[in-house]
């Protein structure tokens, strides 16, 4: 019985990282109804952007968010203001092929510039600390660190999204961006910042990664995929659904990996081919679409 | 006439290669009310469009209080003062109707409206300011997306067809707004396939026949068949 609730227990745990991951992507679709391929691949950037600055400054890897979040926040700006915006109203392809173009790009950067090696960020003694809840349940402080770090990062936008003039703004130019303009909300400014917030969100969720487990520069498509899965499952452009599919696509992973290690991954996927199939449109999707 | 809120001098304007209007001339005062007219694809929202900046134009073509204003961006045209009621009303679906107004709000232009005065103005957007603007009936909608360019403050409203497709007892309610929206001296431009509805309000009017003016007046100078040729070119 611990046995069975120490699987689910780690497994949401791992859900909070992949509610990260989503979160993102979750809220580009929801704005501009954009899927961003190479957002994997922006992880793994954010991901070697925090080596540098670790391996620079000697600093912590969680300290170094001071830094990537803003690189992070300014990359986005530009990519979108820069490139992606270029694409938008020209169809679903555009958007599609570019971003595809930019994980290749990104991909093929970090490997010149970092090699193939797998690297790894160190948080020192925290990583392996853990909470003790009962004779054989324990569960590490650094996931449930992810894990509130996610239901907060959600809750943050959440209220970004209903409660600010801002969120405002960004609901309407995601319902109708021409009309958007006549009341002086600017479509390109508001894309721009949407990315640049989601890519300050990715920067928190590459650095966890970084420290949970190795990266090197391939592993960004296999993290979009679990993003994908996460948006998914939870109904697209919902932000808590977006939480609940990650923790149902960790604790899916965990239950198949305790099963038998090999199908950890495979476990992951078929419980997104259930939701899919029962619920096509995910387990809380936007009333309005 | 006064010195101009707002003129157009040989206003062109394209949709790719496509010319929707040839040299539109039009001028309008202060606190003035104009009704455009004419026939269905005659560019009467092409021309609501150049003038809030959706559609490029050449910065001399479209003067704000003396200033070329053609091809400025939408987001610098509202903020001097001119605001749009769409065609199809296009209110914002997942925003309330009170959110909806505070879009118009955020412009940040100083005014008279605000949502007391608004909800006075329009009593049953009151009522209905947590509802989903789907939720409210073609009227009501109307007086939402009306009430959402006045939030912005205009000196100048620019009114799409706002009857369209309402019940005329619908439109008589909508139309008793105008004298209180005019007391506060906002110019107001309305863009009507009805045309008595349209003499009824204006103090000129502007009947536009495939991108051209093709007549101008006020409805007492312009009789029954000028309009009719002018409408129909016939
Ligand atoms: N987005 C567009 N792309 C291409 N052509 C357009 C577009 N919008 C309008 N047009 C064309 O421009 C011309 C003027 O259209 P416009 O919408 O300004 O007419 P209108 O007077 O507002 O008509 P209606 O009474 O039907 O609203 C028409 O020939 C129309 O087909
Ligand atoms: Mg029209």
């Amino acid at each position: 019985m611990t046995a069975a609730i120490d699987t689910v227990l780690q497994g949401a745990l791992l859900g909070g990282l992949y509610a990260l991951f989503a979160a993102g992507l979750s809220l580009i679709f929801g704005i501009m109804r954009l899927v961003n391929i190479a957002h994997g691949d922006l992880i793994v950037l954010a991901a070697y952007i925090a080596l540098v600055v670790v391996q620079a400054t000697g600093i912590g890897p969680i300290e170094s968010l001071a830094v990537v979040v803003p690189v992070m926040f300014a990359i986005g700006y530009v990519l979108q203001r820069g490139l992606l915006n270029l694409t938008l109203d020209r169809g679903i392809l555009p958007p599609l092929l570019v971003t595809f173009g930019l994980s290749i790009i990104i991909q093929n950067v970090l490997l010149e510039g970092f090699s193939a090696d797998s690297r790894k960020l160190q948080a020192g003694a925290f990583e392996t600390a853990s909470l003790r809840l009962g004779a054989d349940l324990a569960v590490g402080w650094f996931p449930l660190l992810i894990f509130v770090t996610a239901v907060a990062v959600i809750a943050g936008l959440q209220a970004l999204l209903y409660r600010t003039r801002l969120g405002r703004a960004f609901r309407a130019v995601s319902d109708d961006p021409e009309a958007a303009r006549f009341y002086g909300v600017d479509n390109r400014h508001l894309f721009a910042l949407a990315m640049a917030l989601a890519l300050a969100v990715v920067s928190i969720a590459a650095v966890f990664l970084a420290v949970r487990t190795n990266f090197d520069p391939a592993v960004g498509p296999a993290r979009l995929l679990f993003a994908f899965e996460a948006v998914i499952i939870g109904g697209l452009g919902s932000l808590w659904g977006t939480l609940a599919g990650g923790i149902i696509l960790g604790v899916a992973q965990s239950v198949g990996a305790r099963i038998d290690p090999a199908w950890q991954l495979l476990a992951g996927h078929v419980a997104f081919l259930l939701v899919l199939v029962m619920r096509p449109r995910g387990l809380f999707p936007r009333a309005v679409d | 006439m006064r010195a101009a809120l707002l003129e157009t001098h040989g206003l062109e304007a394209f949709y790719g290669d496509f010319q929707a209007l040839f040299g539109i001339d039009v001028a309008i005062a202060p606190g003035e009310t104009i009704a455009i007219i004419g026939a269905n694809g005659a560019g009467k929202s092409t021309f609501l469009r150049a003038v809030c900046g959706v559609l490029a134009a050449e910065p001399g073509r479209i003067r704000h209080r003396g200033s070329a204003i053609g091809g400025m961006p939408p987001d610098r045209i509202v903020a001097r003062g001119i605001a749009m009621v769409p065609e199809g009303r296009r209110l914002f679906s997942s925003l309330s109707v009170e959110e909806n107004l505070r879009i118009g709000a955020d412009v940040g232009r100083q005014g008279p409206w605000s949502l007391e005065r608004l909800y006075r103005l329009f009593p049953v957007l009151a009522e209905r300011r947590r509802a989903a603007p789907t939720s409210l009936s073609g009227g009501q909608q109307q007086m939402a997306a009306i009430g959402r360019a006045l939030m912005t403050n205009p000196e100048l409203l620019l009114c799409d067809e706002v009857s369209l497709g309402l019940a005329p007892v619908v439109i008589r309610d909508l139309y008793a707004a105008l004298p209180a929206i005019r007391a506060e001296g906002t110019a107001i431009v309305v863009v009507e396939q009805d045309i008595n509805q349209a003499l009824q309000v204006a103090d000129r009017v502007y009947c536009f026949m495939e991108g051209r003016v093709t007549l101008s007046g006020t409805p007492k100078e312009l009789s029954r068949e000028q309009i009719r040729a002018a409408y129909f070119g016939m």
